[in-house]
């Protein structure tokens, strides 16, 4: 068994944890608050946290689920109908009157509400659904996602869900920045708070993973029979791995939708599902570690150091051929394709933070005694 | 192979973009567009019009000093979640001003990103009326929904003399919806009855809801869709040999639609920004340049008919070096001062900012599908009353 | 009440004649590998694309048919080398990524290439012609569509049932390892399989773009998903399975979008409930509802785990 005695490998874990937060926040106050780190940074938290609940349920318990997307999708909405302050909803619900919902919630409380939204419509979903076995899982929760984003477009229920207009004027991360009083920030919060939110909620899925219940959810994708014979309840391990992962889904949506400033359901397709789940295969399969760099490296290439590749470029006078709308998409595919075929542990494998300094040593041993 | 693979990798990502010395200080023009998605059509119908407009004046003068204006390309991929990163990249660049974008819900995704980096924008053709609402950084050059959707309306109702309307929106899609709301509260208001439907992204099956416009004996179908639905609902209505009117939003005037019209027995009218025949100058200007322009000319979807949008463009840019020219420097949040007082005579008429930052505009086009000559048909211009 | 349900009955039996044909390439792969193949709708787009490029290089229709079928058919066998056989020993997650990341690639290639515009498909003399029945007029493709469906169908499970190739295959999607030991040449069964699937696909973007003439790079994704469930609802890996199951989504899909204005005229509703915004959505409905009830689809095997 490994000892619960704190060693120097999570010490320096801690170490570059903080140093992650220090620089990050270090940055923040320093560098142009345009610049195009911090929207890669931002976003790269909230898919961190989104990829590291899809994890817990593809890589820890075995679960193949592709209904991430329709999850996300109920925390973001939940977040943004109860934030939305009060004096706005008249414009934001301009052809419902100003919607049902006539009251404003603060952040926090909101976002809690997303998770526990998202996980109780997991709970639902997963009463059925968690009996089917593998790929059959998959589709299944593929389809409810569907449904979902059906069902929230719709028009009848537009007093709530404003129907197939976008959500907007809700808090979002550059509320987090302090002013002054000439409304001037004096301390830019706005990259730090998303880290810190998905910090917290990763921490807690960690803490989770390494108690017993993780160890049981590891049984379960072993071998779900043998898991059974030893006692281990497996419609009710599954059933709290599905709600887990879905609480944090839906927190992960909440943070996107903070991230985006204006929220439509269109947007989270069955495509939103496969980003997330490419992530997780690129981070590693079972790599909390894995999957928070994979998603910061994945949002930056999509999103910034590719962007060249879309514009006709000079070298002197030498026009660089090829390059023209669309092939940055296309550069960024095939880079997924090597990686999937050629790097297939990923960036981590299995390993962890703590492994990169010397634990996994110690495990091997353990596991070959 | 994997190290080389590996390293080949890293330096493909390590890549920089090559900057080019300028000789002639340069103000950057943010184009906010969709060149991919559904709109992906439309969006560069509308970018050619900002191009052709930078070949035929290039420069600037902002105070004293003559600046080289340079277009900066972000895709929004006609998608609310791509378009923040895409705003960012635009902000990141330190553009003065932005143009765009075609279709309304991204230009709403967009907007809070202008707004928190201090850069103004300026709509050129999304009719959605919360794009402007409630902020002080969105301009807008074009009409708005509550009027197209009235004039359609009305020209459906007295000129065509439909007494039900089938009015087909794209689900999730806020100019869709928002357009088919207006266009069924004036029809209604006028004595009409409409049926309002909407279809899930991706369909290419219309067949069924055209059959239902036809069980409920609708005298016109109303779809204002994006590009990519448009040419299937017109190749299937054919098909089908509809005896109801086909009505379209200012997304229809594009080339593919001609194009899937001609030879059919067709009846589709459309409102929309820009007649062909306006501006006589700009006309030949802008074939002139299409037809000497190999990649424009794919981008114009292989002929040199005149989108709209083009012009719209066209007009989008000159307002901007005016804005440019008032303000007299590249500060954004100057040219944000000074575009409350731009005044513009464009192509598509004159422009001038009311208090919510749209142009004052009063007049639509109708224009109708000629289907054995595949050519706009002009039929009226068409005001509220 | 028969002339307000015919024409959507007559669309649905055209459109799951195409989805069956789309759908027999997944179900043949899932039976064989075990992997949803998510790039086979996107196969069945760019042999749409490929048709209409060839088209616009001038050359003749029956050649560019011809190419068409065979352009596709290499691609199927490509990506299967290129993107499949490598991971053969993975686990099975490592291939279905590999086959999102194809689709991805293939989307983003397209897209790339026709630069996001509408390409209009080739107008197929004879399949294009109006027609007339019940007093519904459509294309010829309509009517040609199931009747095409059927007999490639026929063909198809002739083949396995009575070739050696065919029990080649039988053989190994019943047991992937022994098939091996007992000689039989596991990647040529698997190329085959592919190419099949991909010369149905080529077949299906014939007659779904002659009916609905527009392609652009996401064209393939809701055909394949809906093509996928159709599999799945009639029981994976079983081919009278998929071809049923097209059948009956394509049908359902179609009542739904037209359910408001049948209650309507039935007399059963007053008002439009918007029950077409639904017709996705019951497809996947539906979808779940069979696998609660019957876990491995309508013609579906039953499997057991081994301890």
């Amino acid at each position: 068994m490994r000892t619960k005695k704190i060693n120097s490998s999570t010490l320096w874990s801690a170490l570059v944890i903080l140093l992650v937060y220090v620089g990050v926040f270090i940055a923040e106050q320093t560098l142009p608050s345009t610049s195009m780190l911090f929207t890669v940074l931002k976003k790269g938290a909230t898919y961190a946290l989104v990829a590291v609940s899809m994890n817990l349920l593809n890589g820890f318990t075995g679960l193949f689920s592709l209904g991430q997307a329709g999850f996300m999708l109920i925390g973001a909405y939940t977040y943004a109908i109860l934030t939305i302050p009060v004096a706005d909803r008249m414009n934001v619900y301009q052809y419902y009157a100003g919607g049902l919902v006539q009251f404003a919630m603060p952040v926090v409380p909101a976002l809690i509400a997303a998770g526990l939204v998202a996980a109780l419509f997991a709970f639902l979903i997963g009463l059925p659904v968690l009996r089917l076995k593998s790929d059959y899982l998959a589709i299944a929760t593929l389809g409810f996602a569907e449904i979902i984003r059906a069902i929230f477009q719709w028009n009848k229920l537009g007093a709530l869900t404003n129907g197939s207009n976008i959500l907007r004027e809700f808090p979002t991360f550059n509320d987090f920045n302090l002013m002054n009083a000439q409304g001037e920030v004096t301390v830019y919060l706005s990259t730090t708070v998303p880290f810190l939110i998905a910090g917290v909620c990763i921490g807690i899925i960690v803490l989770l993973i390494n108690s017993t219940y993780g160890r049981s959810l590891r049984a379960v994708k072993d071998d779900e029979v043998a898991a059974e014979a030893m006692g281990i309840n497996l419609a009710h391990h599954k059933q709290l791995s599905f709600c887990v992962s879905s609480f944090f889904a839906g927190i992960g949506g909440a943070m996107l939708a903070m991230y985006q400033s204006t929220i439509q359901a269109k947007a989270f397709t069955s495509a939103m599902t496969y980003e997330i789940l490419l992530i997780v295969v690129i981070g590693g399969i079972g790599s909390i570690t894995g999957s928070c760099l994979a998603s910061f490296l994945f949002v930056a290439c999509s999103e910034w150091w590719l962007r060249f590749l879309d514009q006709k470029q000079m070298i002197g006078d030498f026009e660089v051929p090829l390059l023209r709308n669309g092939f940055r998409l296309v550069v960024f595919s095939i880079i997924i394709m090597i990686v999937v075929l050629f790097f297939r542990q990923g960036i981590m494998g299995t390993k962890e933070l703590p492994d990169l300094f010397g634990r996994r040593k110690n495990l091997k041993r353990e596991v070959k005694a | 192979m994997k190290k080389i693979l590996a390293v080949l990798m890293v330096l493909c990502l390590m890549l920089p973009a090559f900057a080019v010395a300028e000789d002639m200080p340069v103000v950057k023009i943010g184009v906010f567009e969709p060149a991919s998605g559904d709109n992906g059509a439309g969006g560069k119908q509308e970018m050619l019009g900002m191009q052709y407009a930078n070949t035929v004046t290039p420069t600037v003068t902002i105070g004293d000093t003559e600046y080289k204006v340079e277009l900066v390309y972000a895709d929004n991929g006609s998608a609310t979640d791509k378009a923040p990163s895409a705003a960012a990249e635009l902000v990141n660049q330190q553009v003065s001003v932005v143009l765009g974008s075609y279709g309304s819900g991204v230009s709403i995704a967009g907007s809070p990103i202008f707004e928190q980096a201090g850069v103004p924008a300026i709509g050129v053709t999304c009719t959605n009326p919360q794009v402007t609402l409630g902020n002080n950084h969105y301009f807008r050059i074009c009409f708005l929904d509550p009027f197209q959707g009235t004039v359609l309306a009305n020209y459906a109702y007295k000129e065509l003399g439909a007494q039900v309307a089938y009015c087909l929106a794209e689900l999730g899609n806020d100019y869709d919806v928002g357009l088919a709301y207006y266009f069924q509260q004036a029809f209604e208001a006028l004595g009409g009855m409409v049926i309002s439907e909407t279809f899930p992204t991706g369909t290419s099956d219309f067949t069924s809801y055209i059959n239902n416009a036809t069980g409920y004996g609708a005298g016109v179908f109303f779809a204002p869709c994006s590009i990519a639905y448009t040419t299937l609902i017109v190749d299937q209505a054919a098909d089908q040999n509809v005896n109801f009117a086909l009505m379209g939003s200012d997304t229809w005037d594009s080339n593919k639609v001609l194009e899937a019209a001609t030879g059919t027995n067709l009846d589709i009218m459309i409102s929309t920004f820009y007649q062909e025949g306006g501006n006589v100058e700009f006309d030949t200007g802008i074939k002139a340049w299409l037809n000497s322009d190999a990649e424009a000319m794919t981008n114009n979807g292989g002929n040199d008919v005149i989108a709209a949008v083009s012009a719209m463009g066209y007009d989008a840019y000159y307002v901007a070096l005016e804005a440019l020219k008032a303000a007299g420097s590249t500060d954004a949040k100057a040219v944000n001062e000074a575009l409350w007082n731009v005044s513009h005579e464009g192509v598509s008429g004159k422009i001038v900012f009311n208090e919510i930052g749209d142009a004052d505009r009063d007049t639509a086009y109708i224009k109708k599908i000629n289907t054995t000559t595949g050519a706009w048909d002009f039929v009226a211009v068409q005001g509220v009353n | 009440m028969f002339n307000t349900v015919f024409p959507y009955l007559l669309t649905g039996i055209s459109v799951g004649g195409q989805y069956a044909l789309i759908a027999i390439g997944y179900t043949m792969v899932y039976g064989i590998l075990r992997l949803i193949n998510f790039a086979h709708g996107d196969v069945f787009m760019v042999a749409g694309i490929v048709m209409v490029y060839l088209n616009a290089s001038g050359i003749p229709l029956w050649l560019s048919i011809l190419l068409t079928l065979l352009i596709t058919v290499a691609i199927g066998f490509t990506v299967e080398r290129i993107a499949y056989k490598p991971l053969r020993s993975a686990p099975r997650m490592s291939v279905m990524i590999s086959a999102i990341g194809v689709s991805y690639t293939l989307q983003n290639l397209v897209l790339y290439i026709t630069g996001g515009l509408n390409q209009f498909y080739p107008k197929i003399p004879f399949f294009s012609n109006a027609v007339t029945i019940f007093g519904v007029s459509t294309k010829m493709v309509t009517v040609v569509t199931p009747i095409l469906t059927v007999i490639l169908v026929v063909a198809l499970v002739q083949l396995i049932n009575h070739t050696k190739i065919g029990m080649a295959m039988r053989a190994v999607s019943k047991d992937f390892e022994t098939s091996q030991l007992m000689g039989i040449k596991i990647n040529n069964v698997i190329s085959t399989t592919f190419i099949i699937g991909s010369f149905l696909a080529a077949v299906g973007s014939m007659l779904y773009f002659t009916n609905y003439n527009t392609v652009i790079q996401t064209s393939g994704s809701m055909p394949g998903l809906k093509a996928f469930v159709a599999a799945v609802f009639g029981g994976i890996g079983s081919i009278p399975g998929a071809v049923v199951g097209a059948f009956v989504i394509g049908i359902c899909e179609n009542i739904i979008k037209g359910l408001d204005i049948i209650l309507f005229k039935a007399g059963i509703t007053t008002q439009n409930m918007g029950l077409a915004t639904f017709s996705d959505a019951f497809t996947f409905a539906l979808l779940i509802i069979i696998l609660i009830v019957k876990p491995t689809g309508l013609f579906g095997e039953k499997t057991t785990d081994k301890v």
